[in-house]
C-alpha cells in the first residue's frame, strides 16, 4: 500500500488549492493549473521511459502533436455538403457531429470521441512502427533518432494545409466526457475542467503506479539495469521496451488530445523540439525513476512557465535547468535536499 | 530405461538423459576462431565442469549455448529442441538458466526484487492486467516475493533481501546472482566462474551449495578457474584449449590426461598436480 500513500495527498492538495483560489479571488490561475495537469500526464508517461527502463526520448512533443493535431483536424473539418459512401457509412455508425458555426451554416464534423479514438490509435500504430527499429539504438543514438522523429512530425504540422501550416487549428470544440461534463476552456467551466484534468491525471498515474509496482515494472527496472542480465532470466527485453514506448506515446497523445479540447486549438510549437526537450528537463528535475518526482515538476514547471515568469526566455530557462541538473542533482532536485539532509544530519550526529 | 525410448511417444515429458547436447560447434569472431569444433553432452543430473586456461573459448561457448552469441557452426539440442541462434529470452523460458562471469545484477534493486525478476518465466501477469491491478497479479506477486525469499534463504543471504544488490559483498552479488538464476526454476543451470573472486572459505561452501542445488534435481554445467573446486564436485570435465575440446572424461582420467598437465603446469613441470 505504501506507494499509494500519497495519493490522499495529492487529493487535498488539488481540492486546497482549488479552494485557496477561490477565496482569494484568484480563480485564474486554475487555467494553468488545468494545462499544466495535461502536460504532466505526457510527462509522467515519459517518466516510465525514460527513469524505469532506461530508453530516452527527445520525439515526444510528436506525439503529443499526432493526438491533438488530429483531434483537433478531425472535430473542425467540415464535411457538411461533401457527399461520398465513406461519409454516409461514418455517419450511420454515429461517428459524426452536426452542428452550425458561428455565422449558422451547416457544420459536420467527426465526433469528438471518435477523432480522439483515431488520434490516439494513430500515435500507437505510429509509435509502433517507429520504436521497432528505434529502440534497438541505445544512448546518444536513439536520442537522435527520437529527435529526428520529433522534426518530422513538427515540419509535417507546420507545412500541411489540412492541419493549418503555422497558423494551427483553432476553434476545436469541447470534448464532452459525461452528461454535463466536457472538456472545454469556457470560463463558466473552468473549476470543473480543472478538477476533470487533475482527475485524468491522478487516473494516469494510478495507472503508472500499479505498473511499476508489479511484474512488468521489474522487468522494465531490469532492463534499465542490464538488458543481458534481464534476457538471461526470460524477459523479452526488446518487446518490453517497445509496449512502453507504445504506452508512453498513448500518454503524451491523450495529454495532446485533452489540451486541444481545452484550449479550443494547437499551434506546430506544441509538436516543436523545444517541447521534447523541456519534457525531458522536466523528468531530469523531478528525478528521473520518480513518477511524484517528475509530476511534482511537470506542474510547477509548466505552471511558472504559462504564467510567463520565464518570460521570452522560456526555453532557454529549461535548457539551463537540464545543464543543472546533468551537473549537480542527475538524481533530480528531490533527491538531492533529502540526501544532503541526511548526510548532514549523521555527522552532526555522528561527530558527537 | 534406455535413453531413446520410444515406447512412450505420448508421455507429456519425455526426459531423455541428455540434456544438452554440443555438436561440433564453431564460433568465428572476423579472423579469430574462437570455437572449433566443439562437441560434449551433458546428462541430467550430472555437475559438468568446463575447464582451460584463459582465452580458451569457455566464455564464447557459454555465451552460445545460452543465445548471447549465435554460433557460426554446428548444432546445440537442449532437452531435445535445437536452441542454436536462438534468443537468450527463449532459451531461458525453455529451462537454461546463467549467471555472468563479471556479475550483472540490476542497479537501484533490491536482493528480494532482483530475485524476483528471475521469476518471469514462471509469471504471467502482462502490460493490461498490471496497469490494473487485478487481483490475480497480486496473488502472483506474492508468491514471487515469498519465494525469492525461500531462494535467498537457499543461498544464505536472506539477511540481505531488503539491501540494494549491488551494495552487498562480493561473495553475497554472487548469491544474489544464483537465486536469480534459480529463480527461473531452471533444468539447466550454467555457472560462468562462480568461484572468481571468492576466498577459500567461500570456495567450500559454494561447492556445498552446487550440490545441493544439483540434489534438488537442477544438471549444472559450469567453467571455473579454480581446480579444487572442479576437482571436487565435477561428475566429468571438458577441456578446452584454443577453442578446441582436448579432453573430456571423469575427474580422475582429467588430472592423469597428459596433455591436460602440459597445459595447465606447462611442459617442465609434468609431475606436479
Amino acid at each position: 500500500m505504501r506507494p499509494y500513500l500519497p495519493f490522499p495527498f495529492l487529493l487535498c492538495l488539488v481540492v486546497g488549492v482549488q479552494l485557496l483560489t477561490q477565496w482569494t479571488d484568484t480563480a485564474y490561475y486554475l487555467t494553468q493549473l488545468t494545462m499544466a495537469a495535461y502536460y504532466a500526464l505526457l510527462v509522467i508517461g515519459l517518466c516510465l521511459l525514460m527513469g524505469y527502463a532506461g530508453q530516452i526520448s527527445l520525439g515526444h512533443a510528436g506525439f503529443f502533436g499526432i493526438g491533438g493535431y488530429i483531434s483537433a483536424a478531425l472535430t473542425t473539418h467540415n464535411l457538411a455538403g461533401v457527399d461520398n459512401s465513406l461519409i454516409r457509412l461514418l455517419e450511420r455508425l454515429g461517428l459524426l457531429a452536426a452542428s452550425t458555426d458561428m455565422f449558422g451554416d451547416p457544420l459536420l464534423t467527426v465526433h469528438p470521441w471518435a477523432a480522439a479514438a483515431i488520434a490516439i490509435l494513430t500515435a500507437v500504430l505510429v509509435a509502433w512502427l517507429i520504436g521497432g527499429p528505434v529502440l534497438k539504438l541505445t544512448g546518444h543514438y536513439l536520442a537522435m533518432a527520437t529527435l529526428g522523429f520529433g522534426i518530422i512530425i513538427y515540419r509535417i504540422a507546420l507545412a500541411t494545409p489540412f492541419f493549418g501550416e503555422a497558423d494551427g487549428i483553432s476553434e476545436v470544440p469541447p470534448l464532452p466526457l459525461l452528461p454535463g461534463l466536457a472538456i472545454s476552456g469556457d470560463f463558466s467551466a473552468r473549476v470543473t475542467n480543472y478538477y476533470i484534468a487533475w482527475g485524468l491525471l491522478a487516473l494516469g498515474l494510478l495507472l503508472l503506479v500499479n505498473l511499476i509496482h508489479s511484474r512488468i515494472g521489474l522487468a522494465l527496472r531490469a532492463i534499465h539495469g542490464s538488458e543481458e542480465a534481464a534476457a538471461s532470466v526470460g524477459v523479452d527485453t526488446a518487446k518490453a521496451k517497445l509496449k512502453t514506448f507504445v504506452l508512453s506515446a498513448a500518454y503524451a497523445a491523450a495529454a495532446g488530445i485533452f489540451l486541444t479540447h481545452y484550449n479550443g486549438g494547437i499551434g506546430p510549437s506544441e509538436a516543436g523540439i523545444m517541447k521534447s526537450v523541456r519534457y525531458v528537463a522536466i523528468v531530469a528535475v523531478g528525478g528521473m525513476a520518480s513518477l511524484w518526482g517528475a509530476l511534482l515538476m511537470a506542474v510547477l514547471l509548466n505552471f511558472l512557465s504559462l504564467r510567463g515568469l520565464f518570460g521570452t526566455y522560456d526555453d532557454a530557462v529549461f535548457g539551463l535547468i537540464l545543464i543543472a541538473i546533468m551537473l549537480f542533482a542527475p538524481d533530480g532536485v528531490l533527491r538531492l535536499g533529502i540526501a544532503a539532509r541526511l548526510r548532514a544530519w549523521r555527522q552532526a550526529h555522528a561527530s558527537r | 530405461m534406455p535413453a531413446d525410448d520410444t515406447r512412450t511417444p505420448n508421455a507429456p515429458t519425455r526426459r531423455s538423459a541428455t540434456i544438452l547436447q554440443v555438436e561440433e560447434v564453431g564460433k568465428r569472431f572476423g579472423g579469430l576462431q574462437a570455437l572449433s569444433d566443439v562437441s560434449f553432452t551433458v546428462q541430467r543430473g550430472q555437475i559438468k565442469a568446463v575447464i582451460g586456461p584463459n582465452g580458451a573459448g569457455k566464455t564464447t561457448l557459454f555465451n552460445c549455448i545460452a543465445g548471447n552469441l549465435a554460433p557460426t557452426a554446428g548444432k546445440i539440442t537442449f532437452a531435445g529442441q535445437r536452441i542454436d541462434g536462438r534468443p537468450a529470452h527463449e532459451i531461458a523460458r525453455l529451462g537454461l538458466a546463467r549467471t555472468f562471469q563479471n556479475i550483472k545484477l540490476f542497479s537501484g534493486m533490491s536482493a528480494v526484487e532482483t530475485v524476483m525478476v528471475g521469476r518471469h518465466p514462471q509469471t504471467k501477469a502482462g502490460f493490461l492486467p498490471c496497469l490494473c491491478r487485478l487481483p490475480w497479479t497480486r496473488r502472483e506477486w506474492r508468491l514471487s516475493h515469498k519465494r525469492a525469499l525461500e531462494l535467498l534463504d537457499l543461498v544464505e543471504i536472506a539477511d540481505h533481501a531488503e539491501k540494494e544488490a549491488t551494495s552487498l559483498a562480493f561473495g553475497q552479488q554472487r548469491a544474489v546472482e544464483l537465486a536469480r538464476a534459480l529463480a527461473t526454476e531452471p533444468d539447466l543451470l550454467l555457472l560462468d566462474e562462480p568461484a572468481a573472486g571468492l576466498n577459500m572459505y567461500e570456495t567450500a561452501e559454494l561447492g556445498r551449495l552446487i550440490r545441493k542445488i544439483r540434489d534438488q534435481g537442477v544438471t549444472i554445467l559450469l567453467v571455473e578457474h579454480d581446480m579444487s573446486l572442479v576437482m571436487e564436485v565435477s561428475d566429468e570435465i571438458t577441456v578446452l584449449n584454443f577453442g578446441q575440446k582436448i579432453a573430456d572424461d571423469a575427474p580422475s582420467a582429467i588430472q592423469n590426461h597428459p596433455e591436460v598437465i602440459a597445459i595447465y603446469l606447462g611442459e617442465d613441470d609434468a609431475q606436479g598436480t
